[in-house]
């Protein structure tokens, strides 16, 4: 056996390093009171070592084509990697308050990283469902974190039911693509895929188990309970990390592996994408529970993130892990401000518990007001780049001009104006609404002001450093 | 590499403006200022350090080189894509000389003119965006981006005029600056984009490439080719729809209407913006595109002498009947300008292969040349009215009269602006405004004799300005209980540093446009990039001479005297003139009257009410329809994980019975 293969994954063996490392430090920490910080900044700091051999720019593979290394693939690794970090950092003051275990919490969100890892450098259909459900798996553990909320276990039984339900339908779509074309190589499949109503089902199954993740419509019912429920640095880390990889994934195998059946999926996706972002958006206008807003925000966000992959080239990956990134930054400034809220005013996230917030934490009302605006793509905030990036990955890549993509265009275009309104629901709670007691002043502490920081840095700076943008795209063409 | 730095020409200003805008309200007064001064003499330096780069540097074949030191792709479209960067050329790096001069100037100025104003901070951290775009502007590798530091140019011209902001009448000027301004740059836009469609390019390398006789890149010339091929009509109609723009930032008739109401904004900053730089962004636009104007569109240039001719008339016949001596020198800045429009106007086509016939290099350097000249006496002037309006606490004429006794460096500065922009010999207007009424007489004959005339109602009315300040009667009323003195020396020393420009300039570009010496401004700034000798036509030069000689006698013998017999007379004699032209010929009325009561009425009235009727409608509809909807899809969501299920399900099935179906 040849082991140098295995220089090919330094990502994931990086990470199972640092999974190993944390769970002897938790250990080793056993009684000491600064556990949580330790163990916190030591997976700070394992993440960020991460970053470097993310940037591994040849295209590789190892055991015989189960494994496959592409420069977009490390690129996508890198991005989720910063929103892991951002969760490790806005997580310390919840994890302060209401757990002790976090070594546990650190070793799961680790492992679902890792599992993410596989899920999108898989080469083979096998290896494919092995990341998926490593990444699930522990996942409901996560949104089961909050031991002694009912909530919280109601959010995970909900998420690991549906997640098996869906793992189910996509094993049996991916049996279906095994007995069509007789091979789960991606490489394999690509070449000799068929055009019959047998493929066909196995597409749409397995879709669907992917769409699960990315929460699509007629796949999504889970996320708002889930999301809900679960601690909010893990609906973040959800909403972001895990919808990140499930997108990419999906764009490339959508792309590479269907390839010979585009005319289907391409229809596929129109439905899917503009039910997505309608369905989202009409849920998320009448929403008051803000982590439940979120969730359909999310949603319709995610429909968006797919718009990219109807071009079907280069630029649509290049759209889509741009528009992950900016969308890491913004989302991930959203729930770190929710989370620095609740936390400071015994666990309410309903919208009225933000009325008249700017009189008394400006700061954080700003940032807070940075974070939707990027959300809803106002120039010059980072989202406005990413979705114009989309919408032109959307319509580009066709020959002629099509109907249908501008037409799904469209319907995206007009929900943005929907969403802006309920991104601003929040803004007037925040500064205009009266309010006879709103939340007293209160101190952030270092952990939410980096995380902020960070966030703010990206959705200032994504959209006008063009070099991002161009970074990203000389790895999608690389691919 | 030697321009290395050059970026920092632009990031310091910004770096000042963000420290000043972000945390300048917790400084001191002394401190903001202080940050900003410094910063712009940084500037200053490195720009002079590069012009003098620059222009030592060898040139090939006698031709300065275009420099682009920096340049990045910021947004890439397709075909086209959206660059920054820097360019460096002989009119960018005077233009970067010009600027920071002035600037470095009004800053210093501002120390004693703003001392006390409540938002003194906010001041210079509009000071220094201002420079920062303004420098951006002309330093653009591009046309778009020429484009944005143009629209942030006039963003901080809308700041400053409204500077004080608690009086009505500075909201209502930046108001009117701005719109008239965006009114204008909506044209430009159009002309940008036309432009960018036809030629899938927004680079200005053609401006070092198909005139200058260079290695002409393919590219480039097949863009131009491209849109040549689409239509002859294409690259004249870009041009003038960006002329547009510039025709409003540099104030043209009928565009002028906003610039003497921005002299509600503090005087230093109407030395800065409204006579030494922004203004002159439209000259300097159409110095850019000069190559493509002469090579594609040299009929349309007649647009631009004739609409220069206008302006160049008109500002001046209302300058002769200001009272105030801001607005004296408002309409006397459009006056200015507009002869630099002419000079540029003036260049016809006549390029023997790769070189510049005399004729074309002269009427664009004498344009460039006048903007130059034009910046610092008129930057002088400016803040010599500070001064006096610092003193007597007012800007109407008519409260000041005989302060040549309490401010003597002012009155002597003064003085020689006044004379430089007359024309006189050995003072720099002469040398700049000869060059500019020797090539309109190349051109022709009557477009010459006209800007004759107003050369010499120029000198008439500056001097009628100066008198009338300086001389004449003291209203001892008004200085009864408030003696005039002398500005502080932050005041004074920039009217005597912009002085001793206007001078040394002066002094030897005419003596060496006589004796056909070189090294004169011809030497650096030419349409080719040669190096170009001055020579004066003498006879021109004589005439004009003694034309702007008896025009200040005239008004020395109008207005010199205690009292003034003869102004009062043709005051009665002529009392609608006078007023018509104290009212500037009405065209604010008139364009009151066009957008309020034709513009607002008939087509605004009708598409109000098409938006609050049918637009409105339509989305209220369907946010109810939204809401609704949101409302009865609730069900959906009813937390039963097992109808999750079946939805899931049923709905995977539908997708591939769709997807069967077609």
């Amino acid at each position: 056996m040849n082991y140098s293969q295995f220089l090919n994954m330094i990502p994931e063996a990086t990470l199972m390093l640092a999974l190993v490392l944390v769970f002897f430090a938790d250990f080793a920490l056993y009684k000491s009171e600064r556990k949580t910080f330790v163990l916190g900044v030591l997976t700070g700091a394992l993440l960020l070592c991460q970053l470097v051999p993310c940037f591994l720019a040849e295209p590789a593979t190892a055991f015989g084509g189960m494994y496959v290394s592409s420069p977009i693939v490390n690129v996508m690794k890198t991005i989720l990697t910063l929103g892991t970090f951002i969760v490790v950092v806005m997580s310390q003051k919840w994890m302060a308050s209401n757990t002790k275990l976090s070594g546990e919490f650190y070793m799961l969100v680790l492992s679902t990283l890792l599992g993410m890892y596989m899920m999108m450098s898989a080469g083979h259909f096998l290896l494919f469902f092995l990341g998926l459900e490593m990444a699930s798996v522990p996942m409901a553990c996560l949104v089961a974190f909050d031991r002694y909320k009912k909530k919280s276990a109601e959010a995970a039984a909900k998420y690991i039911l549906t997640a098996t339900f869906s793992s189910g339908v996509m094993l049996y779509g991916i049996s279906f693509l095994y007995g069509a074309v007789g091979t789960l190589y991606f490489d394999d499949m690509a070449a000799s895929i068929e055009l019959t109503p047998l493929t066909i089902m196995g597409m749409v199954f397995f879709f669907s188990g992917l769409g699960f993740k990315i929460s699509l419509v007629p796949f999504h019912f889970w996320t708002a309970d889930t999301y809900e429920g679960a601690p909010t640095p893990i609906t973040g880390y959800l909403s972001v990390v895990s919808k990140g990889a499930a997108t990419l994934t999906l764009a490339i195998i959508l792309m590479h592996v269907f390839g010979r059946l585009v005319e289907y999926w391409e229809p596929l996706l129109w439905i899917v994408i503009m039910l997505t972002i309608t369905v989202g958006n009409l849920f998320a206008i009448r929403q008051t529970e803000l982590k439940r807003f979120m969730a359909f925000s999310s949603i319709s966000q995610a429909g968006y993130i797919m718009l990219a992959v109807i071009g079907n080239s280069a630029q649509s990956l290049t759209a889509l892990t741009f528009y992950v990134l900016v969308y890491v930054a913004a989302n991930m400034a959203v729930f770190t401000v929710i989370s620095a809220v609740e936390e400071s005013n015994g666990g309410r996230t309903d919208m009225a518990a933000y009325n008249g917030l700017y009189a008394t934490n400006p700061k954080l009302s700003l940032l807070m007001t940075l974070a939707l605006f990027s959300l809803a793509g106002i120039p010059p905030f980072a989202g406005m780049f990413s979705k114009f990036f989309v919408f032109m990955a959307a319509v580009g890549g066709h020959e002629s001009a099509p109907f249908w993509p501008y037409f799904v265009v469209f319907i995206a275009l007009i929900n943005t104006v929907v969403s802006l309104y309920y991104y601003l629901l929040i803004v007037k709670a925040m500064y205009i609404t009266k309010t006879e007691e709103p939340l007293p002043t209160f101190k952030n502490g270092a952990a939410i002001n980096w995380s902020l920081a960070i966030c703010t840095i990206g959705i200032l700076l994504f959209g006008v450093c063009s070099c991002i943008y161009e970074w990203i795209d000389k790895a999608a063409v690389a691919l | 590499m030697i321009y290395e730095l050059s970026y920092l020409i632009l990031l310091l200003p910004l770096l000042s403006f963000l420290v000043l805008g972000l945390a300048g309200m917790k400084m001191q007064h002394k401190t903001a200022g202080l940050i900003g001064t410094c910063s712009l003499s940084l500037v200053t330096l490195l720009s002079y350090w590069t012009a003098f780069a620059y222009f030592t540097a060898d040139r090939v074949n006698g031709i300065y080189q275009t420099i682009v030191p920096y340049n990045f792709t910021w947004l890439p479209l397709g075909n086209l894509h959206f660059d920054m960067g820097i360019l460096l050329d002989p009119i960018s790096v005077m233009m970067l000389v010009v600027i920071s001069t002035v600037s470095l100037m009004v800053h210093i100025y501002s120390f004693g003119y703003m001392h006390g104003e409540k938002g003194f901070q906010r001041y210079y951290a509009f000071l220094s965006l201002f420079t920062m775009s303004m420098l951006g502007l002309v330093l653009a590798t591009n046309i778009f981006q020429m484009y944005m530091f143009w629209e942030l140019v006039g963003v901080s011209s809308y700041l400053l005029i409204g500077f004080y902001y608690p009086l009505k009448p500075a909201i209502a000027a930046s108001k009117k600056a701005f719109i008239v301004t965006r009114f204008a740059d909506m044209f430009f836009l159009v002309g940008i984009l036309t432009f960018g469609y036809f030629t899938d390019s927004f680079s200005f390398s053609f401006a070092g490439d198909i005139v200058m006789g260079q290695g002409t890149t393919p590219f480039i010339e097949g863009n131009i080719a491209k849109a040549v091929a689409a239509g002859g009509f294409i690259i004249p109609t870009a041009l003038v729809l960006m002329f547009i723009g510039g025709a409003g930032k540099s104030a043209m008739f009928p565009l002028h209407i906003w610039l003497p109401d921005a002299m509600e904004g503090p005087t230093p900053v109407s030395a800065l913006i409204h006579a030494a730089t922004m203004v002159v962004a439209g000259v300097f636009q159409i110095a850019r595109m000069f190559p493509l104007w002469i090579e594609y569109a040299p009929q349309a240039m007649s647009i631009v002498v004739w609409v220069g001719v206008i302006t160049a008339f008109y500002a001046a016949a209302v300058a002769c009947a200001q009272s105030d001596i801001k607005r004296v020198l408002a309409f006397s800045t459009i006056s200015q300008i507009a002869f630099m429009m002419v000079a540029l106007g003036v260049s016809l086509p006549g390029h023997h292969g790769a070189v510049l016939d005399n004729h074309a290099q002269l009427g664009y350097m004498a344009g460039m040349f006048h903007l130059f000249t034009h910046a610092m006496f008129k930057a002088c002037l400016f803040l010599g009215a500070g001064c006096i309006i610092h003193a007597v606490h007012s800007n109407e004429m008519a409260l000041m009269g005989g302060l040549r006794k309490y401010m003597p460096i002012t009155h002597i500065t003064f003085l020689i602006s006044c004379l430089a922009i007359a024309g006189i010999p050995f003072f720099s207007g002469f040398s700049s405004k000869d060059e500019i009424i020797t090539a309109c007489m190349e051109y022709s004959p009557v477009v010459g004799w006209i800007m004759t005339g107003i050369a010499a109602m120029t000198a008439f009315y500056m001097f009628r300005l100066y008198y009338g300040i300086f001389w004449g009667t003291e209203n001892k009323e008004a200085h009864a209980h408030h003696t005039p003195h002398e500005a502080p020396l932050t005041m004074t020393l920039p009217l005597i540093v912009l002085c001793v420009i206007t001078v040394g300039v002066g002094v030897y570009t005419t003596i060496a446009g006589f004796a056909g010496w070189g090294g004169s401004f011809g030497s650096f700034v030419s349409a080719a990039g040669t190096d170009y000798t001055i020579h004066f036509n003498t006879q021109i030069a004589a005439t004009s001479t003694v034309i702007a000689i008896l025009s200040i006698c005239l008004a020395t013998y109008i207005y010199k005297g205690e009292s003034q017999p003869i102004a009062d007379r043709l005051y009665k004699t002529f009392p609608k003139l006078h007023r018509a032209a104290y009212k500037r010929f009405y065209q604010d009325e008139i364009w009151q009257y066009v957008t309020h009561r034709i513009i607002f009425r008939c087509v605004s009235t009708p598409i109000a009410w098409f938006d609050r009727h049918v637009v409105d409608g339509t989305f209220n509809f369907l946010a109810w329809g939204a809401n609704e909807g949101g409302e009865s899809l609730r069900s959906w969501q009813s937390g039963d994980v097992r109808k999750y299920a079946v939805w899931f399900l049923t709905g995977t099935v539908a997708l591939t019975l769709i997807l069967l179906c077609i």
